[in-house]
């Protein structure tokens, strides 16, 4: 047990320090890559919680799809790679500070009096109940959900797609 | 396990994305940032359900929807990333102020 207790604090450390280099690096590839890490080590934390399938759902379609959707955005748009200490705007930074440390100060206060005492106890696996409770209770969301991803999917097409008449239309 | 550090680890994570929003200048920066918020909210959820231990396991079910709804709004988010850069030559939000009053 105290091994347990020891590995998921050092996962909550590496935790924060990785989403904190997404926010603060200058560099946009290493941004997308410590967010690799960040997803990694939340399915890490999935997996002590004993949530097997949410995590492995996580690894897939974040790390395995999204993340390589950020790569590809980051070098279509031509972000200039490498340091670029355009890449903050200078003027909100204590703004932005003070509002994220409000709001975590807040939280924290709020979640830790709320909270006092109470424990996780991990119940070993749970994917094959999921299963069952997913398709039958759930199973309209679950339909409704992969809508809208068909949505998405031809909303996204037709958005990045080059429309050569459109184009013509607007060059005449 | 005690619940505390779990849930001040996710509200960190939720502050350090709303100062990504907030300070960055590139959309695609952004977009990273609101992954990140969506991530803290994922584990409230996750922790929640075992430590509640729902016999519906509606946590770990509203995770999954909230991962796939994340990705769709990814892919939409960077088509319009993709179409303002094609219109504007650039990536850079503080450029994007035509509706601004």
């Amino acid at each position: 047990m105290e091994i347990f207790e020891i590995v998921t604090y050092f996962v909550l450390l590496l935790l924060v320090s990785t989403a904190l280099r997404v926010v603060t690096t200058s560099n946009v590839i290493h941004a997308a890559i410590s967010l690799v890490f960040t997803l990694a080590l939340t399915s890490v934390l999935f997996l002590l919680l004993s949530t097997e399938f949410v995590a492995l759902v996580l690894v897939l379609v974040y790390i395995g799809a999204v993340i390589v959707l950020f790569l590809f955005g980051i070098m279509i748009t031509r972000a200039p790679l490498g340091k670029n200490a355009e890449l903050d705007n200078d003027k909100n930074k204590k703004l932005g500070a003070a509002i994220a440390g409000s709001i975590f100060f807040l939280f924290s206060y709020i979640l830790v009096n709320g909270f006092d005492g109470q424990v996780v106890v991990t119940s070993g696996s749970s994917t094959e109940l999921l299963g069952e409770i997913l398709l039958s209770r759930f199973v309209f969301p679950f339909e409704l959900v992969s809508f809208v991803l068909l949505a998405a999917l031809i909303g996204g097409i037709t958005l990045a797609r080059k429309d050569e008449a459109l184009i013509d239309e607007d060059q005449v | 396990m005690i619940v505390q550090p779990v849930l001040v680890v996710a509200a960190a994570l939720f502050s350090l994305g709303i100062y990504g929003i907030l300070v960055r200048r590139n959309a695609v920066m952004v977009l990273l940032s609101i992954e990140l918020i969506l991530n803290s909210v994922n584990i409230n959820f996750i922790l929640f359900d075992t430590m509640l231990a729902d016999t519906l396991m509606q946590g770990q079910i509203f995770t999954i929807f909230i991962i796939t709804i994340a990705a769709a709004e990814v892919g939409i988010g960077l088509a319009i990333v993709l179409m303002l850069f094609r219109n504007r030559q650039t990536a850079n939000i503080n450029e994007f102020d035509l509706m601004k009053w």
